[in-house]
């Protein structure tokens, strides 16, 4: 089963705003998800994702701004239609992961069985405990699971695996990918580019309340970044300035020099030329991370901060 | 219908696996019940109650003395059923009516009762020790069934029970919910507010309908409790009595519940609200002697009621339906506060 992008926008924000007395979270949102696609909202802590998600789902009340399923406002029969696992969910106590599902699922029209619901979560290990003694990676399966109960057609992922292991993390991303071959639509906060990348058709970056760039992840990297990144660490007794290597962009990154160019083989024959020892050397192309601290300027580098950042 | 069965039974699943809560529930009756059964020795405010009536009191050197007497708590009252009612339950020692020359006096007094023999000699030394001509003393035996404190005690403790169960049982589940997201996940979900806070309702009255039935049970087993209308007589106004009671503990949680998202501070709230109604409502003794302005506070308490009722049916025989005042208090209060508590819910 391959998955099919349409073209119909499913979901629809136009000039959605959230303020609150001192802050204005989400400012001015204009967004379209396509039906089927996986669309990805990064951004920095408070960039006002959640606040962005929680509005869309009907949790928040926007300040002004509308919200359209397949091109109507969103009512109270929208919460039949979509599934959400929040970032931080607490599961009613002493109930069992079968039994959360079964009451989860009493409450809308429409559901998924919940044995099919153990088979696509992989939920039958530990489908009668507690659901309170899970570890991290179950109970991001029995949250998602909760999502699906009602079959949606479009589900919300609130930074799904944050927190999660790196194993725990892949296995998380293939259930994602099952979900999306049965024909759902899928919207994604994360913090990991990596996620961002392997998951998402399309991804909008957010910062201070709006979108500052949006687009397919390569069509993003293409459009921003051009070559590639050399790192050397430092200690091998050298210094580097923008002087001794021409054609490149050179920074201090604190414990190791970086070193941007689009002519790496020009490049690295300097670096060779001016004795550098290669032993440790790093080289890569630039990805959503680096496109994401250059856009957001939230990175541990200052001076790429304080360069990247629009409104400094 | 379905989304509401599904929600009580879960709720009485978590109240049920909540051993902790389910324990207490159970036990603190029985605990208290065992030490005022063993351990109270009487009340402590005055050491003898007497209740007094008739045309030729004030006039009387002798009665004079006698209420003079140290320790007593001697009062002029009009209604002598009344008095003679509370002396078959303890709640007054001795009720004393003189006729209109104030020669003559008709005592009444419960023959189980010590303190009720104590206040008989005291009366008899004062007849003695007074003057010529000799006053004229006619004792009368109060019968009926016997009730001892244990058995006053238990309506007390029964609403005591229902309103930490309902107070708490409500109260702080809901705002442990909001605090820890399940609210904000069942916000997500096509369940209306409404659904969500009536099957918290209706859960917690089974519950606490359903324990405050078996503490009945228990008490009469473990301590010889017996209803004033017999087991088949009284199930049916206890059962329903208990439902309203509940409903009206209930719907004060609800409204403390609306709006708090801290633990800490729902439990200061409710502990603040349920502790003076443990002390004002009637539980542990009689409010007949207590200054006015305790008595108005105590009347705006939901618990006065629930006491009151609920010891008119368990000692008195009374029906349910003889309970309008009780019962229509505690309605309204739980249609007021249920609205109140509605209008404020917020999911977060």
């Amino acid at each position: 089963m391959e998955i099919i992008v349409r073209m119909e926008t499913v979901l629809e924000t136009r000039a959605l705003i959230k303020r609150y007395s001192d802050l204005t979270a989400v400012d001015g949102l204009d967004l379209r998800i396509s039906e089927g696609a996986c669309f990805g909202l990064l951004g920095p802590n408070g960039a006002g994702k959640t606040t962005t998600l929680e509005m869309i789902e009907g949790i928040l009340p926007p300040t002004s701004g509308e919200i359209l399923y397949r091109g109507e406002k969103i009512g109270r029969k929208f919460s039949e239609e979509i599934g959400i696992q929040f970032q931080s969910t607490a599961l009613p106590d002493f109930l069992r992961v079968h039994e959360v599902l079964k009451l989860f699922s009493a409450f809308y029209q429409k559901h998924m069985s919940l044995n099919e619901l153990k088979d696509l979560c992989d939920l039958g290990d530990f489908w009668n405990r507690d659901a309170s003694k899970l570890s991290g990676g179950q109970r991001q399966r029995v949250l998602l699971a909760l999502a699906l109960v009602n079959d949606p057609s479009l589900v919300f992922l609130d930074e799904p695996t944050t927190g999660l292991d790196p194993q725990a993390r892949r296995r998380f991303w293939e259930l994602v990918g099952l979900i999306r071959k049965r024909g759902k639509t899928i919207v994604l906060t994360t913090h990991y580019m990596e996620e961002a990348y392997e998951l998402c058709d399309s991804i909008a970056i957010m910062n201070h309340g709006k979108i500052i760039a949006e687009g397919t992840p390569n069509d993003l990297l293409k459009q921003h970044f051009h070559g590639i990144s050399i790192r050397l660490p430092k200690g091998g007794g050298f210094n580097l300035t923008p002087d001794n290597v021409k054609g490149a962009e050179v920074f201090d990154r604190g414990e190791a020099f970086e070193v941007l160019t689009e002519d790496p083989n020009t490049t690295l024959q300097r670096l060779i030329d001016l004795g550098i020892p290669l032993k440790e050397v790093q080289i890569r192309s630039r990805n959503l991370e680096d496109l994401f601290l250059k856009l957001t300027g939230k990175g541990f580098h200052h001076e790429e901060a304080s360069r990247a950042d629009p409104r400094a | 219908m379905k989304k509401l069965l599904a929600l009580i039974h879960a709720r009485n699943l978590e109240f049920y696996r909540d051993r902790s809560a389910l324990v207490w529930t159970l036990l603190f009756p029985f605990i208290v019940l065992a030490g005022f059964t063993y351990g109270y020795s009487g009340k402590k405010e005055a050491l003898l109650n007497i209740r007094a009536s008739g045309p030729g009191l004030t006039e009387s050197s002798l009665i004079k003395k006698f209420r003079s007497t140290p320790g007593m708590d001697f009062q002029i009252t009009t209604d002598e059923p009344a008095a003679i009612k509370k002396l078959s339950r303890y709640e007054t020692d001795l009720v004393l009516k003189a006729d209109e020359s104030g020669k003559k006096f008709t005592y009444s007094l419960n023959p189980d009762s010590d303190r009720g023999k104590l206040a008989e000699r005291l009366l008899q030394a004062a007849v003695e020790a007074d003057s010529n001509p000799r006053a004229e003393l006619v004792m009368v035996e109060v019968t009926g069934h016997k009730i001892r404190y244990a058995d006053w005690l238990l309506p007390g403790l029964l609403a005591m029970n229902i309103m930490f169960g309902s107070m708490f049982g409500v109260g702080y589940v809901i705002v442990r919910y909001r605090k820890n997201g399940v609210l904000k996940r069942l916000r997500a979900t096509p369940l209306s507010a409404f659904q969500f806070l009536l099957a918290q309702v209706v859960s917690r009255m089974t519950l606490m309908v359903a324990t405050a039935t078996l503490v009945v049970g228990g008490a009469m087993v473990m301590i010889g409790f017996h209803p004033a209308n017999g087991v088949a007589g009284t199930i049916i106004d206890l059962l329903l009595f208990l439902a309203v009671s509940s409903a009206a503990m209930i719907s004060v949680g609800l409204v403390v519940a609306a709006q708090i998202s801290s633990e800490e501070v729902a439990d200061g709230v409710l502990n603040l609200m349920t502790w003076p109604m443990i002390f004002l409502s009637g539980i542990w003794f009689s409010l007949d002697g207590a200054s006015p302005w305790v008595i108005r506070i105590s009347r705006m308490m939901p618990l006065t009621h629930v006491v009151k009722g609920l010891r008119a049916i368990l000692i008195d025989g009374a029906h349910f339906s003889d309970l309008m005042p009780e019962v229509g208090i505690l309605l309204v209060i739980t249609a007021v506060l249920v609205t109140i508590g509605s209008a404020l819910f917020k999911w977060r």
